[in-house]
């Protein structure tokens, strides 16, 4: 609806530039809330289209160091990224149009990280699920050597501060993401072990996730991001590692 | 997002209820919930708004991100929200006079509703397909009401009992809009 | 216009016509965003960017403007600059876009800007209204640091980032959560009301 209304207005604003001053007395009251309309919304889209085309550079720039950061905390020894996405059928291929628009439903996105040398460091990709106030999404880095989570970082969360928040600076927590299994079963189709999250205290398992006592809820949206994404990306993503080992050479 | 339908209803009615947890249209919640045969046509008033415009903004946003245009999304939002709460005046005045009566004295107020706006762009910021958004602006509009008639009750009964002057009128409401929150804060985790 | 009238449109709404705090108006980025001094002070200079610009435009355009079309044009003017406020933040700092949210885009719906616009900006020339409406704005940041301050030092321990009290102080968490909110600006309107009634009542004895 207002997609025409704008084309409409952009043709009557010669009209209202050629016909006079602005002071002049209006002929009829319709022909003068069409100019004046057409006049503001000339003049604001030009303001918008300005400030849209000006601030773009510094807004892009922006956004790519804020997801090489993220990268970087989560794959310490990454030292430069590409981006990627997985497609629904098993393929991955590099990502070119790296702007806002979403994402086709099945294809997911990660990005490769690649140490000083030019070896792949290592995979991180992002996850969400449902924490106690609202959806915790959080960055993971996954190494392909030891098949293993290596560090997570948190994207954006509105938990409880002072106890759910405890996810990005408590060290015991912390501590389960320096080597979280998350080895894929035999024929590759999904992961060996469920990734969770359990009680405080009760991990025997590699896989498992000491919760935070007190937020454990927030704990095992971590765990559930995790285990989703991996369960997604990892099936499709290892069989084709050599293609993210040698794109970088290329 | 993979929020079912449900998820995302109890969590816009009650988890993050609109008013007491994300701070959306107090204007109204201060000013309309003085008494309780208000407080209720003005939130079915402004849940039928949040659908009509969650359903506009749905179609904009189809169009603005076909054509490239997103950087005129919030004043499209803005100028369609408008043009519809003109319409639903017109079209209730026209057919249901009535119900123009009862709703009628409401309706420019929504415009400036910041709750209208943010189902909006709330929607648009988390990728709800059509049902999602559906479903997000009337459990949004549901705890809008929810919130108004409940504050509705409690300001009714205030009116008979002793309250020391100095704390009479804005400040009262602030403190059991606060004591509500609280409450509601219980309701986190549900349906998840 | 003289000196001291001029002086008299800033000050207005620093004090007598508080937004926050006297008309209780644009409420929901006050309670919302406020959960740091930070936040808060972002906030206010958005807002009053938003403000003085469009107060300035509308009063620039206001014999131009219809009476039956004039909403729908402040609208688009105030919508205007706010999308423009939404990409200045986003250049200057992604953090500070996301801990604003979506309340920086709601900046539109805020029913100071739009009253601003409509009972003093369309009738006044552009110095006067810009000057009114800077002093409005300087009242809503005052407001919004009132209550971002109290509810950082209280909730988290720290002003501005700044740790205050060590890492001993137990934080009061409640308020930087919604209800904080709601308490926090109760508590300001009573410490007004109270200082108001007893200012009145000074002056009513002075003059028996």
């Amino acid at each position: 609806m207002s997609t025409p209304e704008k084309s409409s207005a952009q043709k009557i604003i010669p009209i209202a530039v050629a016909g006079g001053t602005p002071s002049t007395p209006p002929a009829s009251p319709t022909a003068a809330m069409i100019r004046t309309l057409g006049l503001v919304s000339a003049i604001c889209g030009l303001i918008i289209v300005g400030a849209y085309q000006g601030t773009y550079d510094a807004v892009a720039a922006n956004k790519r160091i804020a997801t090489e950061r993220a990268v970087f905390k989560v794959i310490p020894a990454a030292k430069s990224i590409s981006e990627f996405v997985a497609l629904p059928g098993g393929g991955i291929e590099p990502r070119v149009d790296a702007g806002d628009t979403a994402l086709a439903p099945g294809v997911v996105k990660f990005f490769a990280a690649y140490d000083a040398g030019g070896k792949l460091a290592g995979i991180a990709a992002e996850g969400g699920a449902k924490g106690y106030a609202d959806t915790v999404r959080i960055m993971f880095g996954y190494s392909p050597e030891c098949q293993c989570v290596i560090g997570i970082g948190v994207v954006s969360m509105r938990e409880t501060p002072g106890i759910g928040d405890k996810i990005i600076t408590d060290r015991n927590f912390l501590a389960n993401f320096n080597a979280l299994d998350t080895r894929l079963k035999g024929d590759l189709s999904a992961l060996a072990n469920e990734v969770k999250a359990v009680k405080n205290g009760t991990k025997t398992n590699p896989w498992q996730i000491d919760a935070i006592a007190g937020a454990t809820i927030t704990s095992r949206a971590v765990g559930k991001a995790i285990n989703d994404s991996a369960q997604a990306l990892l099936p499709r993503l290892v069989p084709k590692l050599e293609i993210l080992q040698k794109a970088q050479k290329s | 997002m993979h929020d079912s339908a449900f998820q995302i209803f109890v969590n816009a009615l009650l988890a993050n209820n609109f008013v007491l947890a994300m701070f959306l249209g107090l204007c109204p919640f201060l000013g309309v919930s003085g008494k309780l045969d208000t407080a209720f046509p003005m939130g079915v008033a402004t849940t039928f708004v949040m659908l009509v415009a969650s359903l506009c903004a749905y179609g904009l946003n189809l169009l603005l991100t076909a054509f490239h245009l997103e950087f005129l999304r919030l004043i499209s939002y803005i100028v369609i929200i408008a043009s519809a709460v003109q319409l639903v005046e017109m079209v209730l005045k026209k057919y249901s006079p009535g119900l123009f009566r009862a709703l009628g004295i409401y309706l420019p107020l929504i415009t400036t509703n910041c709750a209208v706006l943010g189902v909006a762009l709330f929607q648009t910021a988390r990728e709800y397909d059509f049902v999602q958004s559906v479903t997000f602006s009337i459990g949004g509009g549901a705890g809008f009401t929810l919130a108004l008639v409940l504050m509705a009750s409690v300001r009714e009964r205030l009116q008979l009992s002793n309250v020391p002057d100095l704390a009479q009128g804005t400040a009262l409401s602030l403190m059991l809009a606060g004591i509500l929150s609280l409450s509601f804060m219980g309701f986190a985790g549900l349906g998840g | 216009m003289s000196a001291p009238a001029t002086w008299d449109e800033f000050m207005e709404g620093i004090w007598r016509q508080n937004p926050v705090f006297v008309m209780v108006l644009g409420m929901c980025p006050t309670l919302a965003v406020t959960v740091s001094g930070v936040n808060a002070l972002s906030m206010g200079l958005a807002t009053l960017f938003v403000l003085v610009c469009s107060c300035g435009l509308v009063s620039l355009m206001r014999n131009i403007v219809p009476k039956e079309v004039r909403i729908a044009v402040y609208i688009v003017i105030i919508a205007t600059f706010v999308t423009v406020v939404d990409y200045l933040i986003q250049a200057i700092s992604l953090a500070l876009y996301d801990a604003l949210g979506a309340f920086i885009q709601l900046i539109v719906v805020n029913c100071i800007i739009l009253g601003r616009a409509e009972a003093h900006a369309s009738r006044n020339p552009p110095l006067p209204a810009m000057i009114n409406a800077l002093g409005m704005s300087f009242g809503f940041v005052i407001g919004l640091l009132a209550l971002g301050t109290v509810r950082e030092i209280l909730g988290a321990g720290t002003l501005f980032g700044v740790s205050l009290f060590g890492a001993g102080f137990q934080p009061w968490v409640i308020m930087v959560l919604p209800p904080g909110g709601f308490f926090v600006l109760g508590a300001w309107l009573l410490v007004f009301s109270w200082w108001a009634r007893r200012k009145a009542k000074r002056g009513s004895t002075q003059n028996a």
